[in-house]
């Protein structure tokens, strides 16, 4: 690819344009976290996907959705980044369909995702950093299914989540990717207990604790104890999700700090007119462009089901993890001591890059990915 | 037939004439400065296999591949000259022949030069006779490139030229000269022309300057009273200057690409685990770097295809391109060890990883320095204010 076709420039106007306008900091981000909001983002919004077509964006089209692939996903997140927009497309529309997908419980669930009236969430880490081969949450069987007993954490709105998508363990050890199975799991299931988290970004994610809880042999989505084939499709579209994703958070803090450059006077002129601040802007610029690039070619090989695509997945969340995050604090020390107010926005880039840049892998973790997918 | 069919029957046309024409020799990785074949009236080829590799590329036109027929070139499209170079990598091919008259006068001339001189010049660069050398550089002028003052008088029918170049790559070696020189001394960029001419003119002398390398890629070169015909002259007279910016993007994509290191893999792939810890981290960080910067570069020359990029966007791969390039062999010394300290034993194939090592060093100075280019992205790019 790495040249956008005529259709994919219309989709990114189109996603542009509607985030522009309805996904703005001060309509969505800020206004949900003032009003102490427990999703942490405005069902009506999440809506407006379902009517534009988004929320079914990867949904094949026999099903109701638009059948499009990681490429356009990428163009949707680089503008959901851009302005901050809380809402359930990656959980949802990206990383719970690619999981979903070809499944029996596609049925069940692609209609109401499409219409961006359910929203779903993906429970894998149990510790601090996201591992989700070492998975301990066991799941026993039980009657006509199993029960599940453990604790996930981390789980990105899993408070507000009308289905989570839970990885357990039916055989095998932690560490091991043998033996895990991938759950569909109901809200409201009993023996569930929801903790709802405040993250640092305004973002809501559950701690979710397992005590026993009851799911029939139809909710195992793929194979029992072949799991890490569905959630390893889950993971690489919500990291490549990410990565896109990271890319516009790199690239709003960077226009925005851009523009402040050249309004902002010290010293009797235009601080953009510093030698100093012009060269930081510009590597970043440079960082931030082949951030995308990579997040371009890792989407592009996910779609043509390349061998190398693992392998650019984790360059690419690796590399806009580390894009976004320069591009926010130099946003902020740039800005000044304005940047360290509540007001200003581009603190929220800061926020919100620490968030999407831990979530399903950090940049430790993906580079340490990069070695052992490169032998070494 | 579809125009995809047409593409896939290419493909196969290549890889078979490839596989028949390029000697096994030729598909071996480029080891030493003597893989290289630059060409020229005095070529010294290494090898049979390397000149019959060029002349057989050469009788296609594949050296330039996308250059027109009628200039020596292959005349192919640009997803035909995508496909030569796929299925030139795919088998391992080395690139027939390394000329500064391909990667950058020739851009110029096809954009610049007058029929007469397109078809004088360019024939000979795409058979790899005439080897080119670039003279911008003077002493006291660095970075401030249109500083320059090597004068060229208007004696009528000619130009008369003398001052001093410096930085001259391979100015030792070269058969001819494309030079900045200033012909008006009324304004600093738009006094400067363009000239072609014969290293072997009278009142030319050139001295290799040695590097920290041990390596002379460079040369100091003198001009004493050079008489050049004004029909040497690409583009107007004291127009020069738009001819030189527009030889420097090319340049600058040639340098960059450097930063690939000619590999697509992992630095770290195919050396085994890693023991030191920090190492194998820094190798992990700098591969997520370089790894991606590759997926940047395919995207560029794409963009360059059709006709999207900006025009300022080599400045921004000359500058990631070659920062990478010092990292990339930083960490090779790193990792050599005391074995990457040895300067001139038959080992270390003459000390080749510190030399290596220390001629990146020149990356991020030569073809305008890392800030140069950082001063151009602020400016084209970002449009900072008096960048």
């Amino acid at each position: 690819m790495t040249i956008l076709t005529d259709e994919q420039k219309q989709l990114n106007e189109m996603a542009k344009g509607f985030l522009a306008g309805e996904g703005t900091v001060a309509k969505q981000l800020r206004h949900w976290r003032d009003i102490g909001c427990k999703d942490g983002f405005g069902h009506d919004l999440w809506k407006q996907f379902g009517e534009l077509g988004l929320a079914g964006i990867a949904v094949p089209e026999a099903q109701g959705g638009l059948g499009l692939g990681a490429v356009e996903t990428a163009l949707v997140l680089e503008e959901v980044g851009r302005n901050l927009t809380p809402s359930p497309f990656l959980t949802t529309a990206v990383a719970a369909v690619r999981a979903l997908d070809g499944s029996a419980l596609a049925e069940r669930w692609f209609p109401g995702i499409a219409a961006g009236d359910t929203v779903a969430a993906l429970a894998v880490d149990e510790g601090r950093h996201h591992a989700p081969a070492a998975t301990a949450l066991a799941a026993k069987r039980s009657g006509n299914g199993f029960t599940l007993s453990g604790a996930k954490q981390f789980v990105v709105h899993g408070a507000s989540a009308d289905l989570i998508l839970v990885a357990a363990r039916t055989a095998g050890a932690p560490g091991e990717t043998d033996g895990i199975t991938l759950f569909a799991v109901e809200k409201d299931a009993e023996g569930l207990a929801v903790d709802n988290v405040a993250l640092a970004d305004a973002s809501k994610a559950a701690r979710l604790r397992f005590d026993d809880v009851q799911v029939d042999a139809d909710a195992v989505i793929g194979e029992v104890d072949g799991g890490w084939a569905p959630l390893s499709r889950a993971l690489s579209a919500g990291r490549a999700g990410a990565a896109a994703e990271l890319v516009g958070v790199a690239a709003g803090a960077a226009d925005m700090t851009n523009d402040y450059l050249k309004q902002r006077k010290q010293f009797g002129r235009l601080i953009g007119e510093f030698q100093a601040l012009q060269h930081r802007a510009a590597h970043l610029f440079s960082e931030i462009e082949i951030a995308r690039a990579a997040a371009w070619k890792a989407a592009e090989l996910l779609d043509k089901g390349d061998e190398r695509a693992e392998l650019m997945v984790s360059v690419a969340k690796a590399k806009a993890g580390r894009a976004a995050k320069l591009s926010a604090q130099e946003g902020v020390q740039m800005h000044g001591g304005i940047g360290m107010t509540d007001e200003h926005d581009i603190g929220f880039y800061m926020k919100r890059e620490a968030v999407l840049g831990a979530l399903f892998g950090d940049e430790r973790f993906h580079a340490n990915r990069v070695a052992q997918l490169s032998g070494y | 037939m579809t125009a995809e069919q047409d593409l896939d029957s290419f493909r196969a046309e290549v890889r078979g004439w490839l596989s028949a024409n390029c000697p096994p020799e030729m598909r071996e990785p480029i080891r030493s400065e003597s893989d290289v074949c630059w060409g020229g009236r005095n070529a010294v080829f290494t090898s049979p296999a390397q000149k019959q590799w060029l002349d057989a590329m050469t009788s296609r036109g594949w050296t330039v591949p996308d250059w027109p027929k009628a200039y020596g070139g292959g005349g192919l499209s640009p997803a035909e000259t995508k496909i030569l170079r796929q299925e030139m990598a795919a088998l391992g091919c080395r690139s027939p022949l390394n000329s500064f008259g391909i990667s950058m006068l020739g851009p110029a001339l096809l954009k610049f030069g007058t029929e007469e001189q397109k078809l004088e010049y360019l024939p000979p660069i795409a058979r790899g006779e005439i080897r080119w050398c670039q003279g911008y550089s003077e002493p006291n002028a660095g970075s401030d490139l249109a500083s320059l003052a090597t004068r060229a008088e208007d004696r009528g029918d000619h130009f008369i030229v003398n001052g001093q170049k410096v930085w001259t790559s391979y100015a030792d070696k070269a058969d001819w000269i494309f030079c900045l020189v200033r012909t008006s001394t009324e304004s600093k960029q738009g006094g400067i022309s363009f000239v072609l001419f014969d290293m072997e003119s009278s009142g030319v002398s050139t001295k290799p300057i040695l590097l920290i390398s041990g390596y002379s890629p460079f040369c100091e070169t003198f001009f004493d009273d050079v008489s050049v015909p004004k029909a040497n002259v690409v583009g107007e007279i004291n127009r020069g200057w738009d001819v030189a910016k527009y030889l420097l993007g090319h340049e600058r994509e040639m340098i960059s690409g450097m930063g690939l290191g000619g590999e697509r893999k992992a630095l770290g792939a195919g050396v085994g685990p890693i023991d030191d810890p920090l190492l194998r981290a820094e190798i992990a960080e700098f591969d997520v770097d370089s790894l991606a910067f590759t997926a940047m570069s395919e995207h560029f020359i794409d963009q360059l295809k059709a006709g999207e990029a900006h025009p300022a966007m080599p400045s921004m791969m000359k500058y990631a391109g070659t920062e990478l390039n010092k990292r990339r062999h930083e960490l090779i010394m790193a990792a050599g060890g005391s074995d990457a300290l040895e300067w001139d034993s038959e080992r270390s194939k003459g000390g080749k990883a510190p030399r290596d090592w220390l001629r990146t060093k020149a990356n991020s100075i030569e073809g305008g320095t890392s800030e140069i280019q950082l001063n151009i992205v602020a400016k084209h790019i970002l449009r900072l204010p008096g960048a």
